[in-house]
């Protein structure tokens, strides 16, 4: 009952978040609260003893992508562009989607009701399983890293992807910096980095 | 900021602590919560903590850029890497069970050398952001 209560404080604290992030202008006070916000997830997943998801919830969405949004608004103003276009046709769709959505929740499975699909499916087998064959208490790690390898080998390739692609977006070049060297052009890195100092 | 001394002290001594529980995330992965990806971000996080203190030139002597590009490929070459071992090993790809004798030493094994690939990667990728988005300089 208490963990019940416990959700609707913090489940309430998004809203109440969400609704500042919409009102305020300052951007350096949006991507403060949004840091916020994903700690507020951080802190749901933890009262529903998904400690893992937490963790990087925490260390990912409140910690590093913060610093990164940080980082990104040096090159941006302070204040939000100001617009003041109203248009219907956009809060009409917005209106029709969050019903929709709202009458899906309903027919989702209570939370920990242990007919729901999700625990039917593999899940008994895994946690039944693990411990006996692989001698490994944390089930989330056994089920990445073995059960489920090729699926995470897919989402490091997909980080690396996305990293490499950023990197070569931003600074226009990686591991050709040594050749730009060597031809003495400018590297950008080097450049803003002594602007910086 | 960056000429207050509390802040230095204190990025100096909180440094090597970072980096350790990173580890201790990195290898306790199968204990207790945590892992690769949270650890790569942890010790991420140390590098760019001193770096918003010390300034980004400190930090790229520390950990060159052309290094932290290395470092991303290697952790998804050492997870791959995994794989085709247990493939020359007769098994399937990315099976652990042929690393050593017993069934669960070997799952103990492989599953510590695929989330190394894993941390190693993560930590590159968040550090290679870093350095990319605060060694930016747009074009006017």
């Amino acid at each position: 009952m208490v963990e019940f209560w416990v959700n609707v404080f913090l489940i309430s604290l998004l809203v109440v978040i969400t609704f500042y992030i919409i009102r305020l202008k300052s951007l350096i006070a949006i991507v403060a609260l949004s840091g916020a916000y994903s700690l507020t997830a951080a802190a749901i997943f933890v009262n529903m003893d998904a400690v893992d998801v937490a963790f990087t919830e925490a260390a990912v969405g409140s910690g590093i992508s913060t610093i990164l949004f940080l980082a990104a608004l040096r090159y941006l103003p302070l204040e939000e562009a100001h617009h003041t276009r109203f248009s219907g046709w956009s809060l009409t769709l917005c209106i029709i989607v969050g019903l929709m959505l709202i009458n899906a929740a309903f027919s989702l499975p209570d939370f920990g009701d242990p007919g729901a699909p999700a625990h039917l499916h593999v899940a008994p087998r895994y946690i039944e399983e693990s411990y006996p064959l692989f001698h490994i208490p944390n089930v989330v790690t056994n089920v990445l890293a073995s059960y489920r390898g090729f699926d995470t080998l897919g989402e490091v390739v997909v980080v690396f992807t996305a990293g490499i692609g950023v990197i070569i977006l931003l600074t226009g070049s990686t591991l050709s910096m040594r050749f730009r060297k060597s031809e003495n052009l400018p590297v950008q890195n080097k450049e803003a980095s002594k602007k910086e100092t | 900021m960056r000429e207050n001394p509390v802040f230095k002290i204190v990025s100096k001594i909180l440094f090597g602590p970072i980096i350790i529980y990173g580890l201790y995330v990195q290898f306790h992965g199968d204990y207790g919560p945590g892992g690769g990806f949270q650890a790569g971000v942890i010790v991420a996080a140390a590098f760019i903590f001193y770096s918003i203190i010390f300034g980004l030139e400190r930090v790229r002597k520390l950990m060159p850029v052309i290094f932290v590009n290395y470092i991303m490929a290697l952790g998804v070459l050492v997870f791959a890497g995994t794989g085709i071992v247990s493939i020359i090993f007769g098994a399937n790809y990315l099976d652990y069970s042929p690393f050593a004798y017993k069934i669960y030493k070997a799952q103990h094994l492989g599953i510590i050398v695929v989330e190394l690939g894993v941390g190693l990667t993560v930590f590159a990728v968040m550090l290679g952001l870093f350095y990319a988005f605060s060694g930016f300089k747009p074009k006017k």
